[in-house]
């Protein structure tokens, strides 16, 4: 490979300098450590007056379950929300990064966030990293334009849909949306089909488990409804709790508090601005 | 310049020219289940070639002597050898001349183990297969796959079923369906099957066993929906995006 005679300045995306020391090194058998992905069910659907968000709540370590209720539906705008499956780290970098992007056109032009806007951000900061970025992305939001569902692909390519899943459980959330889907839903009737669907990738997939996570957006506001369904309850802890055997005999007890608690100031919800 | 050696060295070169590496005409997937009277089951079609679907009226269900009938997905010519075992086995039972036949119970015990001792000398029937019979009052459902893995349940699928349609069975499968309820809860999987799999195709045939025997429907196709106002104009927030 000839080298070029003019050093052009680094520009941004990612960097292949390392990529055939990593290949030489998983040869030998040294292989690097394994993501922590959010092996997901994510879905979102369209209903009469707005969007439904849903998503479950594990995350996974390869074949452990390193988070039993992680938060997978990030906060972009106070009328937008964005559930990510993929390498968790990808996803709370890349809807973080994107928010205070949001943020800060909202004070440049005065004006709320369209859903487009989020899109666009994601799309091309996906496109630029050519799918090393592994974010899969379900985008929803109510703007003046009305209610809008987008699905964001590690590639960068989107799609705009009435109900949409991504994750490994996708399949299973599909299967009941394909079955059970119609337009003009009430709020209910969407909050129902999207528990039902998360269920169906909670139960059928093995990336996916723990409880229901649900977001309504609409035209007056959001509403984030955290567990809000737990059909995994841990139902075999001991009633007696935890005593320490017999044998160990308490001598003395004395406690020292290190500092003095903190306050904690009420007010401001850490979602709002 | 290292040669590309398999690791097991105990496949000797003359060999790899007669093993099944991958198939070539196949079928996508079957969906089966239990009600009243006996066993429905569902499959379309189609034989795809790559991804041409290269025949459209394949038929992926025979029924097997007078108990069983058999579905498979995968390479269309190894279902059609299967065929002929079985043809072979029902004849020599036949032959017996005793009274006695064999029943769903005995014919998937015989699959499973040319399924097994097959991909055991690495030379698989590229087959997913279900099985399903009446045979004096008993309903039998069971699955074999081209790794010899089988088991019996109350609804089964095959390929892409397995991810799509199973998760639909299990939710709304109960004891003591009837006809009608059996074929709307198929037709539900493979209304969905149809819109998600990309080697589905619109022609599909019901069969039903029962004591009294099979009954394979004539093919038919699903009504679909496609009029979503979202599907009209996705655009419609940010003209020139799509």
């Amino acid at each position: 490979m000839s080298k070029s005679v003019i050093k052009t300045p680094p520009k941004g995306g990612f960097s292949f300098d390392l990529c055939k020391r990593n290949e030489m090194l998983a040869k030998k058998g040294v292989n690097p450590p394994s993501f922590r992905k959010t092996g997901t069910t994510i879905v979102g659907l369209i209903f009469q007056d707005g969007v439904i968000l849903g998503a479950d709540t594990r995350a996974t370590e390869g074949p452990i379950v390193c988070d039993k209720n992680c938060e997978k539906i990030h906060y972009m705008a106070p009328n937008i929300y964005c559930c990510g499956a993929g390498t968790a780290a990808d996803t709370e970098a890349v809807t973080d990064m994107v928010s205070s992007q949001l943020q800060l056109h909202r004070y440049h032009t005065g004006r709320e966030s369209r859903v487009v806007t989020a899109l666009t951000l994601l799309k091309r900061h996906l496109f630029n990293y050519q799918g090393y970025v592994s974010a899969a992305l379900v985008l929803g939001g109510v703007d003046v334009t009305g209610p809008h569902l987008h699905t964001i692909y590690p590639h960068g390519s989107t799609d705009t849909l009435p109900f949409a899943t991504m994750g490994s459980g996708s399949l299973a959330a599909m299967a009941v949306f394909e079955s059970n889907y119609r337009e003009g839903l009430t709020r209910d009737e969407g909050i129902k089909l999207v528990t039902e669907a998360i269920c169906s990738g909670i139960f059928n997939d093995l990336g996916s488990g723990s409880n229901v996570d649900i977001c309504v957006i609409t035209k007056g506001g959001k509403e984030y409804l955290r567990n809000h369904l737990q059909p995994n309850p841990r139902t075999y802890t001991s009633s007696k709790g935890y005593s320490f055997p017999k044998k160990t005999e308490v001598l003395l007890t004395k406690i020292t508090p290190l500092k003095e608690k903190v306050e904690i100031i009420e007010g401001g919800d850490v979602m709002e601005e | 310049m290292a040669s590309k050696q398999p690791e097991n060295s105990l496949l000797s070169p003359e060999s790899d020219s007669q093993r099944t590496l991958y198939p070539y005409v196949t079928g996508t997937s079957v969906v089966a289940l239990k009600y009243k009277d006996g066993i429905l089951m569902a499959a379309d079609m189609g034989g795809s070639y790559g991804s041409t679907l290269r025949y459209k009226s394949v038929e992926r269900m025979k029924p097997i002597g007078k108990h069983s009938l058999l579905g498979a997905s995968g390479e269309i010519s190894d279902f059609q050898e299967i065929l002929r075992y079985l043809d072979e086995l029902i004849l020599y039972d036949n032959m017996w001349d005793d009274g006695n036949s064999l029943g769903p119970k005995e014919v998937h015990n015989y699959l499973t183990r040319v399924m097994y001792n097959r991909r055991n000398k690495f030379n698989p029937l590229w087959n997913s297969l279900v099985l399903g019979g009446v045979k004096n009052g008993q309903k039998y459902l069971g699955t074999v796959s081209m790794i010899g893995v089988n088991f019996e349940d109350n609804h089964v699928a095959t390929g892409f079923g397995n991810h799509l349609a199973r998760p639909i069975l299990r939710q709304e499968w109960h004891e003591n369906l009837s006809f009608e309820d059996g074929v709307r809860l198929l037709e539900k999987c493979m209304r969905v099957l149809l819109y998600r799999d990309r080697s589905a195709v619109n022609k599909l045939q019901i069969a039903k066993i029962t004591e009294d025997g099979v009954t394979i429907s004539q093919p038919y196709s699903l009504k679909t929906y496609w009029e979503f106002s979202a599907f009209e104009n996705p655009a419609q927030g940010a003209i020139g995006s799509w």
